[in-house]
């Protein structure tokens, strides 16, 4: 064969090219320990994932071996006396129902309050104002559920049950919207109201830092055309940012359905599916446990560490999806 | 060139620049929307807040439509969209500044007390006055078992983190899957877990088993946090410390960890902000007491989030004020915690 | 004397002076007394040019001359950076374009540009990307797929792309994607169109593809661009000014006929500068 080969031209005969020479990295034995001692540090972590789901399962095994598929599907929560809870029904259905309910108001109220935010905040505050804010809105997402709760019974309750009432009056008609009984408070719709605002920093969080990382050529591109501040947004910023705002969703979403405490405070725990949501009684698995745990007996809290479980089962799937979304939908390459 | 170069200098200008007269208009139809929407909702007795506003975003978008019709159609749009956006961000940030005006404002008055961070509730009842009493043994217990999350989770976090980025092991797309979704573990999920294990096994509750299921809710933030500081690292640094002969172990601990120290602390101070008000797990492992203790192991401990939450369900004023003194409590931890973060993540860079 | 293209020849220099020889030349563009700062950094000191219509200036200088900083401020795109600020007028029309009254939107549609980097939006389809301008800016068009045809062709990339106009505009080469920001820059028919670098990423190939594409662009507007390059600035332009920052503020150092630059430059800086001693 001549010297050089062009690419395009005839290739060498196989005979010419060497078998592949397998590297053989011998690591020292600093390597080895320094390996197995972070290995074992991280794979702790997902030893202790399986450690939670395999502890509620065995601990709560009995509750779903003797209930089965009528823990999740039914509704009646009875305590009875007996120790070995013969005289004993528990059922999460409309826990789990509620709970969808309540953060799907949420989720709903939240994410375009977030967005908006999230745009205001990188694209309309002035420059020297946008730290504090952002700083402000970091803290709002840390802000302790408890206190959250506390604010919601003594300030924001009595405010989102008027509206409920408005709501009702002016779309009542709307079979989601109507009440048998004249009475506002501890409802779905206060609850989700008040999840709304514990979730919409943490949404507003993710989506700006994702807004903030729009290439600045694309956004410079669309400026160039004679387009607007709005123009700028609609075809550069939000195609861009929507797989983090999807993704700080799902955050929000995971963090509703498992919130307790705040719930607890604002929600009328009613073990009956109830799908009109300014009625004043719902559901929350969360809340369950903490409402009944207090005094229950040691057979109830078997059924407590099942809806636990339940509950993570349902988060987890929730968080799946939301990582497999973001990871399909992420960057666009250009 | 020459000829002009003697000619003095103009002064920069930003032609640009939005002035008080180009705003005037703007202002003058939010103070005057103001202004009408505050008649009318004193007219027609529409409530608060929420009946005002009501009335002045419809004034406020008919308004800007009229004021930016002579720009044309994409101005105008502009100009709504941009009015639409604005509004919605005051009604999001509407309810932080209420829950921080009224956490400060009401939190004052127990917390201006000095018994409430000198003494605990032994020999005082929630409803007494507030010269009585106080919330050291919230305090404490909440520095114990935030500090047990903290031995337990920096270390592991990092390892985790180290896995992922420095050795880069077979099953790190695993282990960052798994941290992804521990991060959405229901706190009580955590809390029932250890109670399950650990509370169960001791046949008590204790400040370990609070600090314990802490830890689970910790671990993600400081292994995430902790894995995107030691993705700044440049690789070139970790390729020079190699190219000088460097075994793995040393490049790491040497050359990789020490140029992200304060992205460490970070991850574990945002780790702490994280958990230091969660109430649910304490319910079940930590549960409540009412006077000071040392001890991890010696039964049930009290906590910021636990007194708060006794407080809140006894449902009086004396017990709502502490209530709100213990949030206020919680506010400036977390306010402390960021803004050392935000103080220490500015280090790390160059 | 004619050059190349049949244009009466004038020397262009600063401006008092060329609206006296050119007076029988219509101006595109033209910038008086222009002046940039960043914040406190003077960057771009007392530049006047005229840009006859229908012609090619290239913009050459070493690195960090304030040429694309200048070229900035001809279509208001300097104001996007924090703290950036101006002196002097550029006119279009005989208008201001930085009177307070002008829409600066309305002027950046006129006044197109292509940037060094191609930067096609990347959720949007070849197609979407040609007309992103006319809906951005909700320009009526008699039909959306007459104007992209034109457009692409103009562009020199109709040929190379009239059967996948459905794909993602990231889907193309790099000169391709130059070429698709192009066709995107004509779609909203700007009267001038500033090209900041438009082939520093591109390889020889697409580059000679747009260098074509900017000499048929320029029998119908008036075109400014930025090189880095000088047998670019040779090959496509009519006119050339030289922009130089010595130690201070970039200032235009000489500028006239593309073929005088090369050949008799009378500036010894310019004639270091083209005939690479420097830069």
């Amino acid at each position: 064969m001549g010297a050089v080969v062009d690419s395009g031209s005839e290739r060498p005969a196989p005979l010419d090219v060497p078998a592949k020479r397998v590297i053989v990295a011998r690591s020292s034995r600093g390597d080895r320990i320094f390996r197995g001692i972070v290995s074992a540090g991280a794979l702790s972590s997902l030893v202790l994932l399986g450690l939670i789901a395999v502890f509620l399962i065995v601990r709560s095994g009995e509750i779903f071996g003797r209930f089965g598929l009528d823990f999740i599907f039914s509704s009646d929560w009875t305590a009875g006396a007996e120790a070995d809870g013969s005289d004993s029904t528990f059922g999460v259905w409309a826990m789990l129902i509620g709970t969808i309910i309540v953060s799907l108001i949420a989720v709903v109220v939240a994410l375009p309050l977030a967005v908006g935010a999230a745009l205001f905040i990188e694209f309309y505050l002035p420059e020297r104002l946008r730290s504090a804010v952002r700083m402000l809105v970091d803290i709002s997402a840390a802000v302790p559920s408890v206190v959250y709760g506390l604010w919601a019974v003594s300030i924001f309750s009595g405010a989102a049950s008027s509206w409920g009432e408005l709501l009702h009056k002016f779309a009542g008609w709307f079979p989601l919207f109507g009440v048998e009984n004249e009475q506002y408070d501890r409802s779905p719709f206060v609850a989700g109201l008040v999840l709304a605002i514990m979730i919409t920093p943490i949404i507003t969080s993710v989506s700006r830092e994702v807004f903030s990382r729009t290439p600045p050529d694309l956004v410079n591109a669309s400026y160039a055309l004679g387009g607007s501040r709005w123009g700028a947004i609609r075809n550069v910023v939000l195609p861009y940012g929507s797989s983090g705002v999807v993704g700080g969703t799902m955050l929000g979403l995971g963090r509703a359905l498992g919130e307790t405490v705040a719930v607890y405070l604002v929600l009328n725990l009613v073990f009956k599916p109830n799908f009109r949501i300014l009625e004043s009684q719902g559901g929350n698995v969360a809340s369950l446990i903490a409402t009944k745990f207090g005094e229950a007996s040691q057979y109830e809290i078997k059924a407590l560490l099942a809806a636990g479980f339940v509950l993570f089962v349902l988060t987890m799937v929730v968080n799946m999806a939301a990582t497999y979304i973001v990871q399909k939908k992420s960057p666009l390459e250009s | 060139m020459s000829d002009t170069a003697l000619a003095p200098t103009p002064a920069p200008i930003r032609p640009w620049k939005v002035t008080p007269r180009m705003v005037a208009p703007q202002l003058g139809l939010a103070f005057g929307g103001a202004v009408a929407a505050m008649a009318v909702v004193l007219a027609t007795g529409l409530a608060g807040f929420d009946g005002w506003l009501v009335v002045f975003v419809p004034i406020s978008i008919i308004g800007t439509l009229l004021l930016s019709r002579s720009k044309g159609a994409v101005a105008s749009v502009d100009a709504i969209v941009g009015n639409g956006i604005v509004t919605v961000a005051g009604i999001s940030f509407y309810p932080i500044v209420s829950l921080l005006w009224t956490v400060i404002s009401q939190g004052l008055d127990a917390l201006l007390n000095w018994n409430f961070v000198s003494s605990d509730m032994r020999i005082s009842g929630p409803d007494d006055e507030l010269n009585m009493g106080g919330a050291l043994h919230a305090l404490v217990g909440t520095l114990m078992m935030v500090s047990i999350a903290a031995v337990i989770t920096l270390p592991l976090g990092v390892l985790t983190a180290v896995y992922v980025t420095e050795v880069r092991g077979k099953l790190r797309t695993l282990v960052r899957f798994i941290i992804q979704s521990m991060s959405g573990v229901p706190s009580i999920v955590a809390g029932l877990f250890i109670y399950s294990t650990v509370v169960m096994g001791m046949n008590k509750f204790s400040g370990l088993a609070g600090g314990l299921a802490l830890a689970i809710l910790m671990l993600p933030t400081v292994a995430r946090t902790a894995e995107e500081v030691l993705k700044l690292v440049p690789d070139d640094l970790r390729s020079a410390s190699y190219a000088l002969g460097a075994p793995q172990w040393r490049t790491t601990l040497f050359v990789v960890l020490p140029t992200v120290r304060s992205g460490i602390v970070t991850s574990g101070i945002l780790g702490v902000a994280r958990i230091a008000g969660e109430t649910a797990p304490l319910l079940l492992t930590a549960s409540y007491f009412t006077a000071t203790t040392f001890s991890p192991t010696e039964g049930p401990v009290a906590s910021l989030p636990m007194f708060t939450f006794g407080l809140l369900q006894s449902g009086t004023e004396y017990s709502f004020a502490r209530a709100w003194a213990c949030s206020l409590l919680l506010l400036l931890a977390v306010f402390v915690l960021f803004t050392i973060a935000r103080a220490l993540s500015g280090r790390d860079k160059r | 004397m004619t050059d190349v293209k049949g244009h009466e020849v004038t020397k262009m220099v600063e401006t008092q002076e060329a609206v006296a020889v050119s007076s029988r030349q219509k101006a595109g563009l033209e910038a008086r007394g222009i002046h940039a700062w960043f914040d406190k950094h003077h960057a771009l000191e007392d530049v006047n040019l005229f840009f006859p219509e229908n012609t090619v200036t290239g913009l050459i200088g070493p690195s960090g001359c304030g040429k694309s900083t200048f070229l900035r401020i001809l279509n208001r795109m300097h104001e996007f950076i924090p703290k950036a600020a101006m002196a002097g007028e550029v006119l279009l029309h005989d208008g201001d374009i930085y009177d307070p009254s002008v829409n600066p939107a309305e002027i950046r549609l006129k006044i197109g540009m292509v940037f060094q980097k191609p930067n096609p939006f990347p959720a949007m389809t070849i197609a979407e990307n040609v007309v992103a301008g006319v809906k951005l800016a909700k320009l009526k068009v008699a039909s959306r797929d007459e104007v992209i045809e034109e457009c692409l062709t103009r562009a020199g990339l109709w040929k190379e792309v009239k059967d996948r106009l459905g794909a993602k505009g990231g889907s193309l080469s790099g000169g391709q994607q130059q070429r698709l920001c192009i066709a995107r820059a004509l779609a909203v028919n700007p009267e001038v169109l500033l090209m900041d670098e438009p082939c520093s990423a591109l390889d020889p190939g697409s580059t000679l593809r747009i260098e074509e594409t900017i000499g048929e662009l320029s029998k119908t507007m008036t075109i400014i661009i930025v090189t880095h390059n000088m047998q670019q600035a040779a090959r496509v332009s009519d006119y050339c000014a030289f922009f130089l920052a010595d130690g201070g503020p970039g200032h235009l150092v000489e500028s006239g006929l593309t073929s005088q630059m090369f050949t008799t430059p009378t500036d010894k800086r310019t004639e270091d500068y083209v005939q690479g001693r420097f830069g």
